[in-house]
């Protein structure tokens, strides 16, 4: 379902994707892990065609992200690592702008809307300026959008960040069950090993733009001799902390590549 | 097309939501037909071009129009920051529909506070000389409107952050401002403003207002008309491109 090979993305100097190679099948879970900082939300850019690639190529569903962005769009739903509600628009209004962008039928959409806003619990606040929410309100609500149409693809960059304990699992059993029962493939990054561990079939982790180990919970964890996903993934990425300094130079020079290239 | 009316839509429930706002931005026209209307009144009336009041009510209106309409068209920075541009971007629907129903959105709401600077301008005393064209000059303003709409969303498109803000202020929307004639009659300028003000797509609007309020034209309808068409569709054009670039 999507194919990645020798993909790189430079910012200036600074590689944030350097020659990554992976492969999620149809229907697969895939989890992509890595510290702050190590290109996981560069990469699902790319791939949402949010972003050129510097070299090396991909494909989704069989189209390059690249030049058939379009047709590419067709094919996937993301729920963005950062806020992209719209504070001016209610919580019902953001869903149903939602709707109608994705094609989503105006029946459907009532239907869906209401059962999706239920289920996150926010269906009381329905009327309220999304501004007003909390931050694990808008996170909540995010979500639902993310889940109003059925894509094949579906990208999920940290999705439970900023989350109480119910609305992760509300958010995971619904992941699931989507996968099961309409087949969608999951894409996602987080930071939490246990929540990875649980649902993901197959993981790849990566550090400094770089792919250091890709396989199920069990190989990893095999392959580094540790009990827990956690433990595999400090064996793998050591224990050094990345700054947000470090972090705030790449967005920096993002900015500004991007300010002059043009 | 549901995608234009939704992205319209949304563009006008904004604005309408922002009382506030619409209010604020009464001022700044206000300044300029009130103070500067009635302080350069008779200097204007002693050098025989009649009342000063009825002159720079179009130009007024034309402002206001520039105005919000560029910033509704930059609002694009609003939303990078808030991050709803991302949402829009890789929607499945073509990128020109976005970016055509945002323009459309932001021309319908500045041309909403043209209409409401033309009637506070004939509450303090403008006068159209025929109302039969005030149609015509309505045409006149959504031209405007969608005009300066486009170039605010392609100017939006390649800025990245709020600092841009700024430099588009004093190097574009002050220069057009002062350059279309809104304060001062177009007629016997030396060479060189003429050449600059003959330049600016606003002149055109502004002219096609004062012809169709006051009935005094330095262009000709037909030229500014047409001008502003012109201008329009490369604006929008532009637009679209710029947009259709975007990366986030």
């Amino acid at each position: 379902m999507i194919r990645v090979h020798d993909l790189v993305k430079t910012f200036g100097d600074f590689r944030a994707v350097d020659q990554i190679s992976f492969s999620v099948e149809p229907g697969e879970i895939f989890a992509f892990l890595g510290p702050n900082g190590a290109g996981k939300t560069t990469t699902i850019k790319i791939l949402t065609t949010l972003m050129q690639p510097t070299s090396g190529s991909l494909t989704l569903d069989g189209l390059n992200p690249a030049t058939h962005q379009h047709e590419v769009r067709h094919r996937f739903g993301i729920v963005f690592q950062d806020p992209s509600l719209d504070g001016e628009l209610t919580a019902y209004e953001n869903m149903d702008i939602h709707g109608v962008l994705y094609g989503v039928p105006s029946r459907v959409r009532s239907e869906r809307i209401e059962r999706l806003l239920k289920l996150f619990e926010l269906w009381d606040r329905r009327d309220a300026f999304a501004k007003t929410f909390s931050g694990g309100m808008k996170r909540r609500l995010e979500i639902a959008r993310g889940f109003l149409h059925t894509p094949k693809i579906l990208f999920l960059d940290e999705p439970t960040l900023g989350l109480d304990p119910q609305s992760r699992n509300q958010l995971w059993s619904h992941v699931k069950n989507v996968n099961e029962t309409d087949g969608v493939t999951v894409f996602l990054t987080t930071h939490y090993m246990d929540e990875a561990e649980k649902v993901a079939h197959r993981i790849a982790i990566i550090d400094h733009g770089k792919i250091v180990a890709q396989g199920t919970p069990a190989e990893l964890k095999e392959q580094t001799k540790t009990e827990s996903l956690e433990d595999a993934f400090l064996a793998l990425t050591g224990n050094t902390i990345r700054d947000e300094t470090a972090n705030a130079g790449a967005d920096q020079m993002r900015q500004f590549t991007q300010m002059w290239r043009r | 097309m549901s995608a234009i009316y939704a992205m319209w839509l949304r563009e006008v429930k904004r604005y309408l939501r922002s009382r506030v706002q619409i209010v604020a931005s009464l001022a700044q026209p206000m300044m300029y037909l009130l103070i500067l209307g009635f302080g350069l009144s008779s200097v204007f009336q002693q050098a025989g071009k009649g009342n000063y009041i009825q002159f720079v009510a179009p130009g007024v209106v034309g402002m206001s129009i520039l105005f919000s309409s560029i910033f509704s068209g930059v609002g694009l920075l609003f939303d990078r920051q808030f991050g709803f541009l991302k949402e829009t971007l890789v929607a499945p629907v073509p990128r020109h529909y976005i970016m055509i129903g945002r323009t459309l959105g932001s021309a319908t709401n500045a041309l909403m506070q043209g209409t409401l600077v033309l009637s506070v301008c004939v509450l303090a005393g403008f006068r159209p000389v025929d109302l039969w064209q005030v149609p015509v000059a309505l045409l006149f303003m959504m031209l405007i409107a969608i005009v300066f709409a486009a170039l605010g969303t392609a100017m939006g498109s390649v800025l990245k952050d709020m600092q841009g803000f700024q430099i588009i202020m004093n190097f574009v929307v002050m220069p057009i401002f002062f350059l279309s004639g809104a304060l001062f009659p177009l007629t016997n300028l030396p060479g060189a403003l003429a050449i600059a003000t003959s330049l600016d797509p606003l002149s055109y609007g502004i002219d096609g207002l004062r012809a169709s309020l006051i009935a005094v034209s330095h262009f000709g309808v037909a030229k500014d008309a047409g001008v502003l068409l012109v201008a329009a569709v490369a604006f929008v054009s532009l637009g679209t491109h710029l947009f259709a670039k975007i990366e986030i």
